[in-house]
């Protein structure tokens, strides 16, 4: 296969030859065939998607063309993306003079564009899942997609592991139908299960609703240069616990002073607000150093994120916010402060440094504390490997999928016989069942319940021709409001504005700095100092929401009351490998001094246990009892089970009194004697352990788990119960928890099968509170529990112990902070 | 369900006002020993189906649960005068709506009780089929049981009408809980039905009617909390 022309020569003209899976495409798309491309960052994949379509459209004869009405469809997940792909499309568009129209529609896009791009579309349209679904409930979308012939799904890998994935899952399908000469196309980095993304692109039933099992083609890109990763090894010594990498600072500094650009990671933005704050603390070389995370102002964004491209920066401290695709410039140097928590994003990290395929990235990985040392070297290992982490496929959630429902209802109606068998051929829902599906479609029509009083409020009705479809506009205006599957945490302003004085209240009045989450906010007391944007502020008042902050007078000590470690919990395949490492001290050699040390002194004062143990320790310490486990499990995962623990020893009238936990432990503090009462047989750790904490104790807790009712309200809002705004009249995130709390109370009482809390609970398994991954651990340690009773705290507990304090303190005890309270009342009363 | 009287903490649960002893209860309502009163505001019945009148088809469950959990109430105290302070029904065709077992349910709940229904805004006129008495207000001993509250600081009064909750912040974690705020001349109720929601009580809206201080008593799992306002927190 070669280039036709003009292509061939613009290659040439640039000293380029095509690369082989760049024609492969080509070959795929005149075969009309599905494929999916797999290769490491730097290998051309974006042009590789898009060469197909500008061949297809260039040799095409003029009046061919201009009857083709919308071409290609680009799909990315990032609205940034969109647009950077549509700029760099330009450049060989503009060179060969090809009369090929590209255009972007993302939320900032204006109506009148809208309109315009359904009534007369580009031949090629870049934009976003969120976008797709929306067009595909307009009335024309039939039109606006019988002719398309391609669909490009960018980063797909990143795509398929949330929600959004369900989205584009089901929009995908609906494609495959409107336009049944279509063919997908993913693009991808190196995944662990290729086949579930090759399944995801294709139907996976016939027209008549049989299973086929059909996967796209795959191309996959082999080679690359190698990545050059080092890890940091401070001249200072590592601490225990903690993950601001202050020790390791002066190491970063000197790292970003030998390299073009450097990209500083960090996994919060607390992190990224204090790793900042310290470089530029010794940056007495004036070396431009910009900090860039997701609450920062966009506007500030924007200019950081220029000031790269310019070439006018040799540092950016960032988030996940720069962890996409997007080109920003000639970046020589990643450095990964505190531990990557998985190999595939770190690999993906990487890749942002040397954009080139044939020239090696450069990386550097940067332990905060002695844990962190060996997941970074359990990464590291896994990188060079080649190993995979990323996640299994996702069961298609229900909340997507009533979304979708109303969408298609506002497309102009369905017939659920056939919408069913559209909606089994997307990959994530392959499994649902038909009552499943009915009870989504009854949810949507008249809210699902058991109690069939609402069927005159009914949203949806069926016409004579049988297609249900929304029974007035305000129901496809609803729809068009509330389309999505992102629900933000709530947000507030922070604003400069001046102190209080006697008799005068804090008030607004500077311009806005960003945003904090609401819970963080809700942390501070008027006086307290934080870093935000780069500067010392100090917390003044809570004016309507928006947070008042005055600058700090200079010199003032920043009090950050957290250093979460991280949104992301620790990877099943690097906790494996952490766990093997500790139980193999021929491996410790590959750490540093101070870490085998630290682990050697374990071994004599306690254990290290085997890779499938759960090592135990309980110890008296400062008037408590303490019981510490290293499950390995992340730190969602532990959080449920230090919840469920205490509960049961509460049970037991151990008198346990609260626990922290971070990835790789837990430590439960309470005022029972655990160790006698393990010694009496009082207390049994393998019935303490024992899955039976996912029966009823899960049940009770889960009745009134905040995060619970957390994960219900983010399904009630995706599916519509709650909507995000109305017209005319912005919801507060507040309102939306208050009346989502009392919902999911009264429909837990009154109707448990509610398919909702169905949703809800199949989120649970997977997010919040990682029950699958909980009862995987438990099932693995099952007869494998090593106790260890000890006198005093082990060398590893440190590390979990030193969360007291610095974490807040889990367990639900309202009542208690109640009491308290009250007590302190009746103390000022006697005084 | 909670035990009968379950008050490890007398002085919390006493509420007074003017010359009217109450007991502050963890359910949201007010019991007068002496002549047997019972006070309740705000059961807003049938305000799902009052949502999805209007296409948010909320769980239709809530009148089924605010009418458990006021008969549970009922049974405990055995009341011989049933006031109920205004928005008892969220809105004026609710009666036409409620489920028949609904109706039922709130019928033998007050079988016996001699029943007082202050008008509300969202019930201006009390509609038939709830038997008792219909009123904008009473006066008892000197006390005047309405649904707005006024803002005359001299009024001895005890109103609902505005939801009040209270949030309560300590070792990094908020607790907010519906309650009854009172200074010894007002009181204000918290929301009784299931779907009512709170507004917090350092919202302006309390500022004219109790000033900077009052107390909050916040609704535990069985027992009711005095709480000093300096302690409380804004949401």
């Amino acid at each position: 296969m070669t280039l036709p022309e003009p292509f061939a020569g613009w290659f040439a003209a640039r000293g380029w030859s095509p690369r082989q899976h760049q024609l492969a495409l080509i070959d795929k798309a005149r075969e009309g065939r599905s494929v999916l491309l797999v290769a490491p960052t730097g290998a051309g994949k974006t042009l590789a998607g898009f060469l197909p379509t500008l061949v297809d459209l260039a040799t095409r004869p003029p009046a061919a063309r201009d009857a083709a009405r919308l071409h290609t469809l680009y799909i990315s997940p990032l609205k940034a993306l969109a647009v950077d792909v549509a700029r760099n499309l330009e450049a060989p568009i503009r060179d060969m003079a090809l009369p090929i129209r590209v255009e972007t529609r993302t939320g900032d896009t204006s109506a009148h564009k809208r309109a315009r791009q359904v009534g007369r579309p580009p031949h090629v349209l870049m934009t976003t899942p969120e976008q797709l679904a929306l067009l595909l409930a307009h009335k024309d979308a039939t039109t606006l997609f019988s002719g398309l012939r391609r669909v490009v799904l960018d980063e797909l890998h990143a795509l398929v592991t949330s929600k959004r994935g369900d989205l584009l899952a089901l929009d995908l399908a609906r494609l495959h139908r409107l336009a049944p000469g279509l063919s997908a196309v993913g693009l991808s980095a190196t995944v662990r299960e290729p086949d579930d993304l090759r399944r995801y692109l294709v139907p996976q039933t016939t027209p008549d609703g049989e299973a086929t099992g059909a996967m796209a083609d795959l191309v996959t890109v082999t080679g690359g240069a190698r990545p050059r990763i080092g890890i940091l090894e401070p001249a200072r010594r590592l601490p225990l616990a903690g993950h601001t990498a202050m020790a390791t600072i002066p190491e970063i500094y000197a790292a970003i002073g030998g390299h073009r650009l450097t990209l500083v990671f960090v996994n919060t933005r607390m992190q990224a607000e204090f790793v900042f704050q310290e470089l530029w603390r010794i940056n007495e070389d004036g070396l431009a150093i910009a900090l860039h995370h997701g609450s920062l102002d966009a506007g500030q964004r924007r200019k950081v994120e220029a000031a790269m491209v310019a070439g006018r920066l040799r540092a950016v401290v960032c988030t996940a916010t720069l962890d996409l695709g997007i080109d920003w410039g000639d970046v020589d140097l990643v450095v990964n402060v505190g531990a990557p928590k998985g190999a595939s994003r770190l690999m993906q990290r990487i890749g942002r440094s040397n954009h080139r395929l044939d020239e090696p990235s450069q990386a550097l990985l940067v332990p905060a504390n002695r844990f962190e040392v060996m997941e970074c070297r359990a990464a590291l290992e896994a990188v060079e490997e080649a190993a995979q982490d990323t996640p299994e496929a996702r069961k298609g959630a229900l909340d997507v999928l009533s979304q979708h429902v109303l969408g298609m209802a506002c497309a102009g109606g369905f017939r659920p016989d056939d919408l069913y068998a559209e909606v089994t051929s997307a990959s994530p829902y392959a499994d649902l069942s038909r009552p499943h599906f009915d009870a989504v479609v009854d949810y949507v029509a008249t809210g699902g319940y058991a109690l069939r009083s609402y069927e005159r409020y009914a949203r949806l009705k069926a016409g004579r021709d049988g297609l249900l479809r929304p029974v007035n506009p305000a129901v496809v205006q609803r729809y068009r409001m509330n389309v999505g599957t992102i629900v933000e945490a709530t947000m507030l302003k922070v604003r400069l504005g001046r102190p209080p004085r006697p008799g005068r209240p804090a008030a607004r009045g500077g311009r806005v700095l960003g945003e904090v989450e609401e819970y963080f906010a809700e942390t501070m007391t008027p006086g307290d100092t934080f870093v935000f944007a780069g500067e010392v502020l100090r917390f003044e008042a809570l004016i309507e929401n928006e947070v008042v902050v005055t600058r700090a007078a200079p010199g003032t000590d920043p009090k950050i009351p957290s250093y979460a470690g991280g949104k992301f919990p620790l990877s099943t395949f690097l906790a494996a490998r952490v766990r093997a490492m500790l139980a193999d001290p021929a491996a410790w050699k590959r750490l540093p001094a101070e870490v085998s040390e630290w682990l050697a002194a374990q071994q004599h004062r306690s254990v290290l246990p085997g890779p499938s143990d759960l090592l135990v320790e309980t110890f008296p310490r400062a008037g408590r009892h303490y019981l510490v486990a290293y499950p390995f499990e992340g730190r969602l995962a532990h959080q449920t089970l230090g919840m469920l623990l205490t509960r049961r020893l509460e049970r037991m009238r151990l008198r346990p009194l609260g626990f922290v936990c971070n990835d790789y432990g837990l430590a439960i503090w309470g005022l029972a004697d655990l160790t006698a009462a393990a010694a009496s047989g009082r207390l049994s750790l393998s019935d303490l352990f024992s899955e039976d904490m996912l029966g009823d104790d899960l049940e009770e807790w889960l009745a009134e788990s905040a995060l619970m009712k957390r994960t219900f309200r983010y399904c009630a809002v995706i599916a519509g119960l709650i909507e995000r705004r109305f017209p005319g009249k912005e919801k507060t995130g507040k309102q939306v928890t208050i009346s989502t709390d009392l919902v999911y109370d009264v429909l837990r009482r009154h109707q448990p099968d509610h398919i909702l809390l169905e949703a809800a609970r199949q989120d649970a398994a997977t997010g919040l509170l990682d029950l699958g991954r909980l009862a995987a651990m438990l099932a693995r340690i099952r007869g494998r529990i090593v106790h260890k009773p000890l006198d005093r705290v082990s060398p590893l507990s440190v590390s979990v112990m030193l969360e007291i304090g610095r974490e807040s303190v889990y367990g639900e005890a309202a009542e208690r902070i109640l009491e308290e309270a009250e007590a302190e009342l009746l103390d000022e009363a006697a005084a | 369900m909670t035990a009968p009287f379950p008050m490890p903490s007398a002085s919390a649960a006493e509420l007074s006002v003017g010359p009217l002893v109450f007991m502050a209860d963890a359910a949201g309502v007010l019991f007068e020993e002496a002549e047997r009163i019972l006070v309740v505001a705000d059961l807003h019945l049938e305000k799902g189906s009052s949502f999805a009148r209007r296409g948010r088809l909320l769980p239709p469950y809530d009148s089924r649960e605010t009418l458990a959990r006021l008969s549970a109430v009922l049974c405990r105290f055995k009341p011989r005068v049933f006031v109920s302070l205004g928005d008892a029904l969220h809105d004026g065709e609710a009666m036409a709506r409620i489920g028949a077992a609904e109706k039922d349910a709130l019928e033998d709940c007050l079988a016996g009780a001699e029943r007082i229904w202050v008008t509300g805004n969202h019930d201006p006129v009390t509609p038939g089929g709830l038997g008792g008495t219909s009123v904008p207000e009473i006066v008892i001993a000197g006390v005047t049981l309405r649904h707005e509250p006024s803002t005359d600081p001299a009024a001895w009064e005890i109103a609902g009408h505005i939801h009040p909750a209270a949030k309560l912040r300590r070792h990094g974690r908020a607790v907010r809980r519906r309650c009854f705020v009172s200074n010894g001349t007002r009181c204000v109720m918290p929301a009784f039905g299931a779907f009512a929601g709170g507004l917090n009580v350092l919202d302006p809206a309390f500022a004219p009617l109790f000033g900077r201080s009052f107390e909050a008593r916040m609704l535990g799992e069985d027992r009711v909390y005095r709480v000093a306002s300096s302690m409380l927190v804004p949401d």
